[in-house]
């Protein structure tokens, strides 16, 4: 075998690992969730195998779908807002603080060492009636009742921020430390104020970690199920849900994996908009 | 599956004159070589049926009871250890043992005849040999019957207890005449708005918008009232919970003041000292629980630790430590000074006070009222 041969073989025998394991445990069940999407789910006992596409019409035609699916995607965008509101100033400020640095990252990343259940259901202890908030509130004098705080959308989209924060910081950190410093200083001494030279040098350089951390806190705040089933109210639901129930609830396993399969396909699309215009260099940069 | 060993099998054969001795060297040699080949994979097949058993119950205060007070001695006892996992509902456990290999599974605590009727459909039953279970002669035949009508000729389970759905309340709230004359309405009562709970199982909401509209849950005849009746109480509701755990932490933390809740945990919220109220209305959702054995399960151990299980002193330990009646007949066993007291309990050994669901009806709806359910619990 040639050199050249060999070379050109050497990235695959590499990567063969890493490619057997994502056939394994992606790919493979993935075919699995689309075979089992065309089959029929019977009243009592085993599916029904064969190609039928009443699943996929419903999921694509049914109102209570597009519904639900609408409301997910409004909710993980209202999250992905309040995270770049939230998460831009904590990333700008850890990037310019000089000594401390790696604590404040380190900060930024314990929560990750609890589980995401665990954070979650620490709001009904924060926000219940008879919560940190609404003691110190009564103990006060501030208000002679519990304010009811808990189980409705806004507690949701709290919950998602509170999660998903972490991912938006490190992803604009990253963008916003490989921003020479001295071109701020350049823009300033040229006669920009430091808020024009923010506004129009530092802030357009970002916008690829904004982007990607964007991209990120939608893409997971859409596909979760657990924090709508704390801290949500009984109407709330996001996409995930119906999935949940669909599979675990109505033991609809068709079902369940045609409406999967089109979460995947509506979040898929969107990764595939981002890429087309920003790339996904970003994002594998925030990831690392 | 059969425990006996293929050599014995062989063995037995062999000495009986039936095998030729080449022919019983020539098997145990291939058995030999085969045994070989699949080490590995044998390791972890013994290791779960002759050193183990899984049991999947509902956690808390009830699997605290079945390890301090069954599989602990049971363990001292024969050997065999029992490995205990928790499941929120019947219906996620299902969606796991159907996606897991045979065997993986193998004593289910379950609850309602409806699950044991949905197990048998899915081929996940196996057959007991009663005879290893004589404490099966001490459990109530109404329990019993519930299950043959499903499987005339063979049983997958034993009975274990039984409970209610009841109305739960806070009494510093709600006083017991206020349940008294309400019962199941109280649920879609706008004066407690955003202080009601409710479990989210549409089997439940849907037995309780049958009690609501003046209708018998297991014919419920004007199916758009029932649903109306749910669409009232998500109003009203401020959650619906989806374990015992969250249950008992929504009424003891004030959080709601009614819902409909499992006897044994209100029981259990009382011990602890919380003024939580418990009402069994008319037709209130009477229920039973099983020990299921899953096919492909090692079926003389899962009989062995079924019938240490229903040893009246385990039983009864049991049933105090979760709150639950045994599904022993008190007419033949005395049940201590406890067991009486509990919610739900029947002295008659009958069950004819308590109304449970019918499985051939509400299985026979699965499909299309839990899916309706879903879009009316998000506003459809």
């Amino acid at each position: 075998m040639s050199v050249e041969a060999r070379e050109k073989r050497q990235p695959w025998i590499l990567l063969s690992p890493a490619l057997g394991a994502v056939a394994l445990l992606l790919l493979i069940p993935l075919v699995f969730i689309v075979v089992y999407s065309f089959w029929l789910r019977s009243a009592v006992g085993p599916d029904t195998v064969g190609f039928h596409l009443d699943n996929w019409q419903r999921a694509l035609t049914d109102p209570f779908y597009r519904y639900i699916l609408l409301n997910t995607l409004k909710i993980a965008a209202i999250t992905t807002f309040f995270c770049a509101l939230l998460g831009y100033p904590a990333a700008y400020f850890i990037t310019r603080s000089s000594g401390n640095k790696l604590i404040l990252l380190l900060l930024l990343m314990l929560p990750f060492w609890i589980s995401y259940i665990i954070r979650t259901m620490s709001w009904i202890n924060i926000l219940g009636s008879s919560g940190a908030l609404n003691t110190a509130l009564m103990s006060m004098g501030v208000i002679s009742s519990p304010i009811q705080m808990l189980y409705n959308e806004a507690t949701v989209i709290l919950g998602l921020v509170h999660f998903l924060l972490p991912f938006m910081v490190l992803n604009i950190y990253v963008s916003l430390d490989g921003i020479d410093t001295n071109l701020e200083d350049a823009a300033t001494s040229l006669g920009a104020t430091r808020w024009q030279a923010f506004l129009q040098v530092t802030l357009p350089l970002s916008l690829p970690g904004l982007a990607a951390g964007g991209l990120l806190c939608f893409v997971l705040g859409a596909g979760t199920y657990i924090t709508p089933l704390i801290l949500g109210g009984p109407r709330d639901a996001m996409f995930a849900n119906l999935v949940f129930e669909a599979i675990i609830t109505q033991l609809n396993w068709p079902m369940g994996s045609a409406l999967s399969l089109l979460l995947l396909i509506v979040l898929g699309a969107l990764v595939a908009v981002y890429n087309r215009f920003l790339g996904m260099s970003q994002l594998t940069k925030g990831l690392g | 599956m059969d425990n006996t060993k293929r050599y014995e099998r062989l063995l037995e054969r062999y000495r009986n004159g039936d095998l030729d001795r080449r022919s019983f060297l020539g098997l145990i040699g291939a058995a030999g070589v085969a045994y070989g080949v699949q080490t590995p994979f044998a390791r972890m097949a013994f290791a779960q049926d002759v050193t183990q058993v899984r049991f999947d119950g509902w956690g808390g205060v009830v699997s605290e009871a079945f390890r301090r007070h069954a599989f602990d001695p049971y363990t001292a006892a024969t050997g065999i250890n029992v490995v205990d996992g928790t499941f929120a509902g019947g219906d996620e456990y299902l969606a796991q043992v159907r996606s897991s290999r045979e065997g993986e599974y193998n004593i289910a605590h379950l609850s309602g005849v409806f699950d044991y009727a949905r197990y048998v459909n899915f081929g996940l039953d196996v057959e007991l040999n009663l005879d290893n279970i004589p404490n099966m002669e001490l459990v109530m035949d109404a329990l019993t019957n519930a299950f043959r009508s499903i499987t005339p000729d063979h049983l997958s389970a034993v009975p274990y207890n039984y409970g209610t759905t009841g109305l739960a309340y806070n009494r510093k709230f709600i006083s017991d005449e206020e349940i008294r004359e309400k019962g199941a309405s109280i649920l879609i009562d706008p004066a407690y708005e955003g202080k009601i709970g409710g479990w989210s199982d549409w089997r439940t909401r849907l037995w309780y918008a049958a009690l609501q509209t003046g209708q018998s849950p297991n014919d419920i005849q004007d199916m758009e009232a029932a649903w109306d009746a749910i669409r009232a109480h998500r109003d009203l509701a401020l959650k619906y919970w989806g374990s015992g755990a969250e249950l008992m932490s929504l009424l003891a933390e004030e959080e709601i003041y009614v819902t409909e809740g499992w006897s044994g945990r209100i029981a259990a919220l009382q011990e602890q000292g919380h003024d939580i109220g418990y009402y069994d209305a008319p037709n209130s959702f009477g229920w039973q629980e099983c020990l299921f054995v899953i096919k492909g399960s090692p079926i003389e151990a899962c009989e062995e630790l079924l019938n240490f299980m229903l040893a009246p002193e385990t039983s009864i330990a049991v049933a105090e430590g979760q709150n639950y009646p045994p599904a022993l007949d008190g007419t033949k066993v005395d049940l201590g000074d406890k067991i009486p007291t509990l919610p739900a309990f029947d002295p008659t050994g009958t069950l004819e006070a308590l109304t449970f669901a019918d499985p051939v009806y509400w299985n026979g709806n699965e499909a299309e009222w839990s899916e309706t359910f879903a879009r009316v619990q998000r506003g459809f």
